[in-house]
């Protein structure tokens, strides 16, 4: 049979095999926490606790400024050491709440399990999990609670669960699919609930076989959840692209997946709802595949958010070779960072430690017009002219070229054999382009 | 660890194919028509190939040197340009004439362009046709197969026409079968003229994603579409098979047109260019004065590809989305 699958994309050697079979371990968080106000897309959560303040596992210590913003939490117990700019994986310094961990653990007494799913409603659903301060968990820290409140008149067909994990070497999701299936499945339906979904599509890359077959024997009786197995290739877990092969739909450019009657929240994500719901435990920890050449042990460990980097590698034994670059994410779209001494935080799905032979050779060449980038796009863009527009700022070229559909995966410059790293310049267009246009508006 | 990382912008790894690995897999693919040459030209053809290559290489280096720039040789175009000028020679001329083609090739097509990349046609067609305009009896002297690896290097080749020649001419000679033409025992160019060879490299090509199928197939099936509509006495009776198996189809179609640098990016404008080749090489069969057309549609359809590149904008993903109720 053939899988579904979009046009363009790549193949990259999926790396997955360092980790996969190694079950989550408990990381046992370090005395020092660290927990910055942005972890998440929009405005800035309010420190709501001062500088000797004590907190428990699961206390508000952030809360969520308007409706696109996120509630954090202390995921140890012990005191507020202070409140002061830290630098953040982003790269910037973030107002950060530090905390001495005082290894009690001490559950915070407003942590209790909510009514049973069947009892709830669709604003209770949507409640919990804004109260949970739960995000996209695929990378892009999206507030799933506004994602789930649909623009009016929109009609939600499918709630997609995005297992795909396109991006090589990382495994939390497909460990996620192994054990913790039922909570995913939970999650699956507090979502179908909120959104009164009639479908949920289960995602899974055909590389990941034995987790769909899991997830599948766990659905034996469930009618309207399914698993919907594709074909592995990069960028299958982008948005777009997974909605195309689980659903045909496209979503037309400039337009998100509830225009075209759809829902998607990551894998992590769902059963982050689920513990919610379950527990009342908001969202204060996060599988982290800790892989790349230069880790002397690699596996998949569950961290509480706010733990240092440098202390989720010790606990991964360290290194046992150079790093040569450090990437917290996926190898794709993952962002390199100057530094270990920054926290994980919600969207943190991976920490790379990639050896020079990791990062593959790059002995650049003239563009030869292969034209392999343009194959491999899968937004069907042509980056190698995108690339020379962008250099020279041609803002009507770009425009005509559809710059700022470009959803910046990576395929182009992966596949460029001259390395030409046309990723690189097309990034700089479309900030280009966009600031143009914002600019114009503002006149 | 206290020193700052180094960082650097998503994606962090690369394919392993890089530029000189892919001309390298050209040169691979290039290996099974080599052999045929020889094998039915003799020695002499492997002697031409060598010479063209090195010429190819030494003018390359030579511009750099010249012009204190970093040798660009390592990439291994150069050989690949090498190897294709000689499969477009006959294996008779004489010895001097690659590294001429060699030297028009890479210094006046190539490098005073700027390199690799920057060409405007491709270099070996546009090498040929150079050398087909300067000295054309040369260039059409074919001779028979010798079928043996060690001919005398004597000069008593028995010459032939090709079967295009043969067809144009009314000659009466023989056409060999289409069994020959397959294997490519028939006169011809050093690597024109085994069809199965070519075709091992390019199976070899696509199962690598060096190219893509849709020039090659969209211009073979061209030629093959219109040779047998017009080829005939009458429509509809044409030995398209024939056509296919002889002249420069095969290596023009899996070898020339198919050069990165002179073809279109874009789906359809490989698409485009292919039975642009196609139609072009029929005109010239079928109407022109000349039996081969191949290389001259591949050069006339390579001017025409910054043509296309400009005015085929595919249209992205979502961009043709049906409105969902
Ligand atoms: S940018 Fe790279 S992949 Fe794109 S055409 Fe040029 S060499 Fe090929
Ligand atoms: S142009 Fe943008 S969307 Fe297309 S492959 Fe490159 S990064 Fe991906």
């Amino acid at each position: 049979m053939l899988l579904k699958t979009f046009k363009g994309g790549v193949h990259p050697n999926d790396c997955k095999r360092f980790t996969k079979d190694f079950a989550i371990e408990e990381m046992p968080a370090p005395p020092t926490m660290i927990f910055p106000i942005i972890q998440h897309i929009g405005a800035p959560s309010e420190i709501v606790v001062k500088k000797g303040d004590y907190v428990k596992v699961g206390q508000l210590i952030a809360k969520q400024t308007g409706f696109v913003s996120a509630n954090h939490h202390s995921s140890v117990s012990g005191t507020v050491k202070s409140i002061e700019a830290h630098f953040h994986p982003n790269g910037s310094m973030v107002d950060s709440i530090i905390i001495e961990n005082d290894g009690k653990y001490d559950v915070f007494e407003d942590v209790k399990p909510a009514k049973p799913l069947e009892q709830l409603t669709d604003k209770e659903i949507v409640q919990i999990v804004s109260d949970a301060g739960i995000v996209g968990m695929g990378g892009a820290s999206f507030p799933t609670h506004v994602k789930l409140v649909p623009p009016e008149g929109t009609r939600i067909d499918y709630v997609i669960i995005n297992c795909a994990e396109c991006e090589p070497y990382l495994t939390s999701d497909y460990r996620a699919m192994l054990e913790d299936g039922d909570d995913i499945i939970f999650g699956c339906k507090a979502i179908m609930k909120a959104l009164s979904a009639p479908k949920c599509l289960i995602v899974v890359e055909d590389n990941k076989k034995d987790a769909a077959r899991h997830l599948e024997n766990l659905l034996k009786d469930e009618e309207n959840i399914s698993v919907v197995v594709v074909k592995t290739k990069y960028p299958q877990g982008s948005e777009k692209h997974i909605i195309f092969s689980a659903t045909g739909r496209k979503v037309p450019s400039g337009k998100l997946p509830a225009d075209v009657g759809v829902f998607v929240a990551n894998t992590d994500t769902a059963a982050s709802i689920a513990r919610a719901v379950k527990t009342g435990m908001p969202l204060i920890s996060r599988i982290v595949t800790v892989t790349g050449g230069a880790i002397k042990n690699k596996k998949n460990l569950r961290v509480r958010i706010g733990t240092p980097i440098r202390n989720v590698i010790e606990a991964a034994g360290g290194f046992v070779a150079e790093p040569e670059r450090i990437i917290l994410g996926g190898p794709m779209m993952g962002k390199g960072v100057f530094s270990i001494d920054l926290p994980v935080i919600k969207g943190t799905s991976a920490i790379l430690a990639m050896t020079k032979e990791d990062l593959g050779i790059n002995v650049v060449t003239n563009c030869t017009r292969c034209g392999k980038c343009v194959q491999a796009c899968p937004m069907r863009l042509v980056p190698v002219t995108l690339a020379m527009h962008s250099k020279n700022e041609n803002e009507e070229m770009l425009k005509k070229y559809h710059v700022t559909d470009c959803i910046e995966c990576g395929a182009c410059s992966y596949i460029c054999p001259a390395r030409k790293d046309p990723l690189q310049m097309i990034r700089v267009g479309k900030r280009y382009v966009i600031d143009r246009a914002r600019m114009k508006k503002a006149q | 660890m206290e020193n700052v990382l180094k960082v650097g912008a998503a994606p962090h790894i690369v394919t392993k194919h890089d530029t000189r690995s892919v001309m390298l897999d050209v040169v691979i693919a290039l290996m099974p028509a080599l052999l045929a040459g020889v094998y039915f030209f003799g020695y002499r053809a492997a002697l031409i190939v060598l010479i063209s290559i090195a010429s190819a290489v030494a003018f390359e280096h030579i511009w750099n040197v010249a012009l204190k720039k970093p040798t660009t040789i390592g990439d291994l175009s150069a050989v690949v340009s090498g190897i294709l000028l000689a499969f477009n020679l006959p294996s008779t001329v004489p010895l001097w004439l690659p590294v001429a083609g060699s030297f028009f090739m890479i210094v006046i097509i190539k490098m005073a362009y700027g390199g690799l990349g920057h060409n405007f046609m491709n270099p070996a067609l546009g090498a040929r046709a150079f050398l087909l305009a300067s000295w054309p009896s040369y260039m059409t002297s074919f001779t028979k197969p010798q079928a043996k690896l060690f001919p005398v290097l004597s000069p008593d080749f028995v010459t032939q026409a090709t079967p295009l020649g043969i067809l144009k001419e009314q000659s009466g000679e023989a056409l060999p079968t289409y069994l020959d033409m397959f294997l490519g025992n028939l006169a011809g160019c050093i690597g024109e003229t085994s069809k199965i060879a070519l075709l091992i490299g390019f199976i070899y090509l696509l199962a690598r994603g060096v190219i893509s199928w849709k020039i090659p197939v969209a211009f073979a099936g061209t030629v093959a579409a219109l040779a047998w509509v017009f080829g005939g006495d009458t429509l509809f009776t044409g030995d398209w098979l024939m056509h296919l198996l002889t002249g420069g189809v095969f290596l023009g179609a899996i070898f020339m047109a198919t050069d990165y640098t002179t073809t279109p990016i874009t789906e359809s404008g490989m698409i485009i260019f292919g039975i642009g080749c196609g139609l072009l090489t029929m005109i010239i069969r079928l109407v022109g004065g000349y039996p081969e057309g191949g290389s001259y549609s591949i050069l006339i359809m390579n001017v025409l590809t910054p043509l296309l590149d400009k005015y085929i904008i595919p249209k992205p993903f979502g961009k043709a989305a049906k409105k969902i109720a």
